[in-house]
């Protein structure tokens, strides 16, 4: 087998423009741009309330692009920025207004900083704040909610993922590569002419969304043209010969596209980025704005590039590079009501797919695929992510040059299994072909990419549902009634009775969050149409509906479900030592839970040590587990959306576990009050013992198609990948989990030795990138208490 | 059969992803052993004192009943379908890995019947076998083992039979001859050599231990270097017996010498491994 990067010419890494690029980008500090704010609280002011709310989003994007400071950096081939500079965030206030209070914080905390000047603090009082006061998304949002569902929402039961942001986790198929926005605009216009005004009661709101959608042809048309004046402006002044036929082309590549298909991969590239940054400012999508399967768009035009003369692979690799820099100049924008204390990530969560399968369901892996691979070796940054996609067909070569990748230990990439998220989406209603099209965004969640809106929600806390279960339905953590009288467990004769409890109260907290989730997909519909993304997923404009109002050809709304490790841990702990043994009664292992084990250290080291617990192919934990994860599926699949589509449950947590166990009091497995769940559909912290295989084994027992996408974080030693040896048996290790039906498997390459030396030593660490979740995320810009936590996870070293 | 340990995903027990399996009892006695713990054939309590909370009132013998697993019993009895019941829990990743199961100790060739009833189990089952052995057995004992696995790993510790006697408590000229015999039998096997600084590093050891590979008609001429660690350490502690207590000198191999084993053996046409 060869294991050799391809094409050897590239050994050399990046080159001298590259290297400038990265460092430039690196050395950047992240800033809070308002001019976004100025732009749009302007254009509210003057314009709120005479035109429909469509046409008023479709010119205020318009006015952005119109308007926004642009800029075209020394070196830059791609071109565009979605702040007035690298690296500088925009705020979007119709969603979520920071406070003054917030814009302090975010400029002095240590970590995840947002700098931002006194002078832009005061215009920001004065000409923003006080206009979106009581009309922001958010302010709708809790002013509407009940009190019950308040009360959980801040108890911790569940999060709420819409409330700052707008739903996002899309990416794009390979249409905006043959076609250009004079040609979309004409199809609109084309639907308007035909629309019916009598038969067809929705002409009117059709009408309306169309016509925002044309202006926001119009708009990315503007911001690409403004960019070719500039290109212009700079090359007419530019003295260096090599420089100024880099602009000239610049300005040919931005008059061209997005207006019209791209005709060389330069074009290609600039395209998508145009259609990124149009994504992210009209609105701040969760998960920004994904490729997709980026190699599988591009590779025609570097085919034909080479095979005509036009490009060489190292030019190739430049220009993906400068896109890779692009991504990595959009830090996420941040949150309001945030505190100094707690930890966000710069990360946006950009998840580009390569390998896997076309839509006929031949392997799709190429030459692209490969250099994306030594492209993300050699920049590692922090975006974008990438996950590599690996099918039964998928050769065996691109497998390892993957793993390879992931040897470095920057945490990247991820692996997910194409065999089993294509079921996931035909057992969801999508076509072969749209599925096999689709893929995951944003940290594992599938999608049917072009052509789907899948709205993910926020997450549920199922551990603080058992302990809130164990507390007859109240919050030991809150001290308040949350939950429905399911009894005092302490009464209970058996464990299907507790196990029942629980059951009532999943539901009814399922419900809670329902009900609030339909609410707010219409306040996006109502008030926040996204008009330019609409354009480019499938059948938005055939419908002449909206992205958030259903125009997609397949919606579906998430939930995320926490803590599947945890739970089930903590029912084998009640049900062997309770109701089987009899060596505990429930009143002890409550009143355990009560006093956080002090005292009880013999009880609880006894249960982490002397029960079955889940991830070691045990069938009593892996019963329970499997139990959990149907009855959840139960209780989330198939219900009614507003956008006539269903709600749909994935098992991933990002970080969220740390917060659900913060607010989360001991639990019975022996866990200690507000240490983190288990993550995803990972094992509990420490709780899986025999090794990678038993841990596989035991997830391959969960029906993963029922999903829309499972979480596994494998955290394995270097040592266990020293040798390509090693690296065949960790592939063959990925090939049967993904026979088993895994969905997604990750790892974190580093030894403890390693990250306990950099919490002491920070500043020796600064380009450490271990695995979080479904990202990855600098060592040192994380929490102790996440720190600790990556320390903490169970080290799989087979010494 | 008193097995102390089944380990899963082990990736240095020979090839593909394999389910080691260690029998209880040795008639070695190697001053490095990594796990002293498999030299007696009866099962024992160890004690890790790190993990002990001082319970009011300690379960004693009654190690299964200790909270935090600081008192473990070393050693249990399996019968032979719960064995191969817990081995096959593997089978997907051992085929899809091509790997199998190796028999390990201790000593599997001590418990020779146990150990043959195994791998003809094992063989039925389809499941590739290795068996990671001493060699210091009778050699019919061997041709039955050798007809019923496809791969021994060999261990050669020390080429001066007194040097081997005064390390491992026995003359290593019935290993030599059992090696040969596999050699000549035409059975796959790998020789593995533990290297530690001060027993077995020096260039007449490996000088000779080369020399007497040469001489075999032996076509996989595979070796791995296993450089010593020190965990056998910590394991004595745990038995309340003493770690070398004859003090001799041992020390992890350098780099240096890693390489200069490697570089020695790879010269003589020999394929070379660091690391099992």
């Amino acid at each position: 087998m060869n294991f050799q990067i391809k094409n050897p010419e590239n050994e050399g890494g990046m080159n001298e423009r590259i290297k400038r690029l990265r460092k430039q980008c690196f050395d950047t500090p992240t800033t809070l741009s308002i001019e976004r704010a100025l732009i749009e609280t302007a254009f509210y002011k003057e314009n709120y309330g005479t035109m429909p709310v469509a046409v008023l989003r479709a010119k205020n994007f318009y006015e952005i692009c119109k308007k926004k400071t642009i800029y075209i950096g020394d070196d830059e081939l791609i071109v565009a920025e979605r702040g007035p500079v690298p690296k500088a965030v925009p705020t979007f206030p119709e969603l979520t207004c920071h406070s003054v209070e917030d814009l302090h914080t975010l400029n002095s905390r240590e970590l995840q900083r947002y700098t931002i000047s006194q002078e832009d603090i005061d215009t920001y009082e004065k000409e923003v704040i006080p206009y979106w006061k009581g009309k922001t998304q958010r302010e709708r949002i809790f002013n509407h909610v009940s009190k019950e569902w308040e009360e959980a929402y801040h108890a911790g039961v569940f999060t709420e993922f819409m409330e700052q942001r707008a739903a996002g986790h899309t990416a794009m198929d390979g249409k905006m590569y043959h076609t250009g926005l004079l040609d979309v605009k004409a199809r609109i216009e084309k639907k308007i002419s035909e629309l019916d005004y009598i038969y067809d009661p929705e002409a009117t709101d059709k009408q309306q969304e169309l016509e925002a959608m044309a202006i926001s042809c119009d708009a990315a048309i503007l911001f690409a043209e403004r960019h070719a004046e500039l290109a212009e402006k700079m090359a007419a002044k530019e003295t260096n010969p090599q420089r100024k036929a880099e602009l000239e082309k610049i300005a040919d590549v931005c008059h061209w596209v997005p207006a019209h298909a791209p005709r060389d991969l330069w074009e290609a590239i600039q395209m998508y980025w145009f259609v990124h940054l149009g994504t992210v400012t009209e609105l701040n999508g969760w998960d920004s704005m994904n490729p997709g399967h980026i190699d599988q768009h591009l590779y025609p035009f570097y085919k034909k590039g080479i095979e005509d003369g036009t490009l060489t692979r190292d030019k190739a690799k430049e220009l993906i590079s400068c896109l890779w820099i692009k991504f990595n100049n959009q830090p996420a924008p941040p949150k309001v009501g945030v505190t100094a204390l707690e930890s966000g990530t710069y990360n946006d969560f950009t998840n580009i797919n390569i390998g896997g399968i076309d839509k006929n369901g031949n392997s799709a892996t190429n030459d692209i695929s490969y250099m994306i691979l030594e492209i993300q070796e050699e920049l590692h940054e922090l975006q974008p992510g990438l996950s590599i996609h690996i099918a039964e067909n998928t050769p065996d070569d691109f497998l390892m040059a993957g793993l390879k990748v992931i040897r470095q230990g920057h945490g990247y990439p991820s692996v997910f299994n194409p065999d089993t998220y294509v079921k996931e989406m035909t057992r969801a209603g999508k076509t072969l072909e749209d599925a096999r099209e689709g893929g995951c965004s944003g940290c594992i969640e599938v999608g049917a990419f072009g052509k789907e809106a899948y709205l993910l929600t926020g997450y549920l806390n199922t551990p603080k549902i058992l302990e809130i279960t164990l507390n007859n339905g109240y919050d030991p953590i809150a001290k308040k009634q949350l939950g429905l009288k399911t009894g005092d467990p302490r009464t209970f004769t058996s464990f299907e009775q507790l196990y029942d409890a629980w059951h009532k109260q999943m539901i009814y907290f399922v419900n809670l969050k329902l009900s609030v989730n339909n609410y707010i997909e219409r306040m996006f519909s109502l008030y926040a149409p996204a008009t330019f993304l609409s354009l480019y997923i499938d059948d938005c404009i055939e419908k002449g509906k909206d992205y958030y109002s259903g125009g997609a050809r397949y919606n579906t709304t998430y939930i995320q479900c926490t803590g599947l490790g945890t739970i089930t841990d903590c029912f084998t702990t009640i049900k062997k030592h309770v109701f089987e043994d009899h060596r505990y009664t429930m009143d002890q292992i409550l009143a355990a839970c009560d006093k956080n084990f002090e005292g009880e250290e013999q009880m609880r080291q006894y249960i982490r040590n002397h029960t079955p617990f889940f991830g070691n192919d045990d069938e009593y934990a892996d019963t329970i587990a499997v139990k959990v994860y149907n009855d959840l599926v139960d209780a989330i699949e198939g219900r009614p959306n507003t956008r006539g589509g269903q709600t749909h449950l994935n098992m991933l947590s990002t970080t969220c576990h740390n917060y659900f166990g913060s607010v989360c009091g001991a639990t019975p497995n022996g866990r200690f009050a507000h240490f983190a769940i288990s993550d995803g559909t990972s094992p509990a912290h420490g709780s899986d013992s025999h090794g990678p295989t038993a841990v596989i084994k035991s997830l391959g027992k969960l029906d993963q198609t029922k999903s829309g996408g499972t979480l596994l974080n494998v955290r394995f030693t270097p040592a266990l990948f020293k040798r390509d040896e090693d690296i065949k048996k960790c592939a063959s290790l990925v090939r049967t989990y993904f026979k088993f039906g895994g969905h997604h498997i990750q790892f974190n390459i580093v030894d403890t030795e390693t990250l306990r030396d950099a919490q002491k030593h920070p500043d020796q660490y600064k380009d450490l990138l271990v695995r979080v979740a479904g990202y990855s995320d600098y060592f040192n810009d994380m929490t102790e208490q996440l720190q600790n936590e990556i320390i903490a996870r169970t080290e799989n070293s087979a010494v | 059969m008193i097995i102390f340990d089944i380990k899963r995903y082990a990736i240095n027990d020979g090839p593909g992803i394999r389910t080691t399996i260690f029998f209880k009892g040795c008639p070695l006695r190697c001053v490095w052993c990594h796990n002293p713990e498999s030299w007696s054939t009866e099962p024992q309590i160890l004690f890790n004192k790190n993990k002990c909370i001082h319970c009011p009132k300690c379960v004693g013998k009654n190690a299964d009943e200790c909270p935090t697993t600081a008192r473990e019993i070393c050693g249990r009895e399996w019968t032979l379908p719960n064995l191969i019941k817990e081995i096959e829990k593997e089978r997907d990743i051992m085929e899809d890995s091509g790997g199998g199961v190796t028999l390990c100790g201790g000593e599997p060739l001590m418990h020779f019947e146990d150990a043959l009833a195994l791998l003809k189990e094992l063989g039925k089952h389809g499941l590739h076998r290795c068996v990671d052995t001493t060699l210091y057995a009778k050699p019919e004992v061997i041709k039955e083992i050798a007809a019923n696995c496809e791969i021994f790993l060999v261990d050669l510790k020390l080429m001066d039979d007194e040097k081997h006697k005064q390390y491992t408590g026995v003359s290593n000229k019935i290993i030599l001859e059992n090696i040969r015999m596999l050699a000549e039998m035409g059975a796959d096997f790998f020789i593995r050599i533990p290297l530690i600084e001060g027993v077995n590093t020096d260039e007449t050891n490996i000088h000779d231990s080369i020399e007497f590979l040469k001489t075999l008609p032996w076509e996989r001429k595979t070796v791995n270097l296993l450089p010593y660690h020190d965990v056998g350490k910590d394991k004595h502690i745990r038995m309340g017996s003493q770690y070398n207590p004859k003090g001799y000198e041992m020390k992890a191999p350098s780099d240096e010498t890693l390489d200069r084993c490697k570089q020695a053996l790879t010269q003589a046409g020999f394929t070379a491994i660091i690391g099992g």
